[in-house]
């Protein structure tokens, strides 16, 4: 019981003393997440869109298997991407393991399919004379999927919080492409497990505590909006 | 509204994401977890970033990695333990420059009622042997670490295999590791080093320590330009220069933890 209140305080005295190095790896949770989010919503809303509207052969499968990517370890991922950024990978003159972008790339990766099979479950559920009534009105077919978009915004939404949770909470991809380098991609969830392997439970625990609040006021944030 | 706002976050995103890469220059170190987690490197990198004006990006890894990353040109210079691993590398010129940078020694560590009787002997072969006929539980590294490959040669000079269900092999960083033998009251090896990190979390106690197959050197190795011609070479050759200069080997031997030198130079 001591160990659980010893680690409810340290994160309270961790809050409230402006920690640099915390800052720096909430800041760093935040905005490899925040972007990451931004650019799987890019891939993932049309996808969702469009496995959900259209009928055609094959559709059942590609469902399956994005349901089956929501599956995949985020070490997989790390280990794909790992080999694409090497220096012996395709994409290794640019340099990018082991930093933020190799994170975020990451990150996305993991984001995507649940972003779409959310999308494509709101789509499923939402009434889609919508798409036909726009579309004899005149629209076009891009004007009559933000139409749809609107009508289901707030799954859309749920989509986005949902992909962000996991996003922020992942330690695979951001250890295996990130590096854990303090100051640069030391993320909440690699700062934990860093100081799990020293031993620091009661600092790690408290840190997740923080990671837990950092989550409640971003959700607090975007419930805000949905309620404008 | 909405939308200005997002526009806004964005941007601000954005400024967070690329102003490290605008930075000073960067070296890329990939080293063991015992230099990175006993708080040495925090003491010995500042000192040399402020003279070069660069950032050293530590990412701490078992040797084994380490030397992996090297070798794919992932970083420009490693800092490991584990000469046999070294001597290979730069034998398939991965490296450019090898130096000896300081040493410790490994101990084994067992639970404080030692059931395998391992405290007071002293001959190290016989220690081996002890534990594994004890069929008390060894924790392994099992990572291809420094110290994994120095207790595979400790089996193998006490003329063992070990196997069985005593035999556990983790996987996992040594302070973990030190954690797992002392959950499962188990003897395992571990660096001087990480033992006295750890030496107040656990009741775990040195059983055996002293022998000169135990020694743990470390060297520092500059990951060759010729086959990575990214490699910052000029960062790097300063980088092995400073570890091995007089400032340098000072901090190493300066620096204590509880009280103890952890590391020692020549």
């Amino acid at each position: 019981m001591n160990y659980l209140s010893d680690s409810l305080l340290a994160a309270v005295v961790l809050i409230f003393s402006f920690n640099r190095e915390v800052q720096l790896a909430v800041w760093t949770s935040l905005y490899t997440a925040t972007v990451a989010i931004i650019v799987a919503a890019v891939f993932g809303v049309p996808v969702g869109l469009w496995l959900g509207l259209k009928r055609f052969r094959g559709r059942r499968l590609l469902i399956t298997l994005l349901n089956t990517l929501m599956a995949m370890p985020t070490v997989v991922i790390g280990l794909v991407l790992f080999g694409l950024f090497s220096r012996q990978g395709p994409l290794g003159e640019f340099g990018l393991l082991f930093t933020p972008i190799a994170m975020i790339a990451g990150q996305t990766v993991l984001a995507i399919p649940i972003v779409a099979n959310y999308v494509l479950a709101c789509v499923n559920g939402a009434d889609q004379r919508v798409i036909d009534t726009a579309r004899t009105l005149g629209a076009t077919q891009f004007q009559a999927s933000i139409q749809l978009i609107k009508e289901i915004r707030f799954g859309v939404m749920a989509a986005l919080i949902a992909g962000f949770g996991r996003v922020i909470g992942e330690v695979g991809v951001a250890m295996m492409l990130g590096g854990n380098i303090r100051g640069s991609t030391r993320t909440m969830t690699t700062a934990i497990a860093l100081e799990t392997s020293k031993g620091e439970f009661v600092f790690g625990l408290s840190l997740g505590i923080v990671l837990l609040c950092v989550a409640l006021i971003v959700n607090l944030f975007l419930n805000m909006l949905q309620q404008r | 509204m909405l939308r200005l706002f997002s526009i806004l976050l964005a941007v601000v995103f954005m400024c967070g994401l690329f102003s490290p890469v605008v930075a000073a220059e960067r070296l890329r170190l990939a080293t063991t977890t015992s230099t990175e987690a006993s708080g040495l490197l925090a003491e010995l990198l500042p000192p040399f970033e402020q003279a070069n004006d660069c950032k050293v990006d530590v990412i701490a890894v078992g040797t084994g990695k380490a030397l992996k990353l090297g070798e794919s040109g992932d970083v420009d210079v490693v800092l490991v333990h584990a000469r046999s691993l070294e001597d290979q590398f730069m034998a398939h010129g991965y490296g450019s420059d090898r130096r000896d940078v300081m040493y410790n020694d490994f101990v084994l560590l067992g639970p404080p009622h030692d059931p395998a009787e391992a405290l007071g002997t002293n001959d190290l072969v016989e220690v081996m042997s002890k534990i594994a006929n004890s069929k008390v539980s060894f924790i392994s590294r099992g990572d291809e670490s420094g110290t994994h490959v120095r207790e595979l040669q400790l089996w193998q000079a006490a003329g063992l295999v070990p196997q069985g269900s005593w035999y556990l092999e983790a996987g996992r960083g040594m302070g973990e590791v030190i954690i797992m033998a002392n959950e499962r009251q188990g003897y395992t090896l571990s660096d001087r080093g990480t033992y006295l990190a750890f030496k107040d979390k656990v009741d775990l106690k040195m059983v055996f320590a002293g022998d000169q197959r135990l020694f743990n050197p470390y060297g520092v190795i500059m990951v060759n330009p010729a086959r990575h011609p990214h490699v910052k070479q000029d960062l790097a050759r300063k980088f092995l220069d400073f570890l091995t200069s007089e400032e340098g080997q000072g901090l190493i031997n300066g620096f204590q933890m509880a009280g103890e030198q952890l590391f020692y130079t020549q």
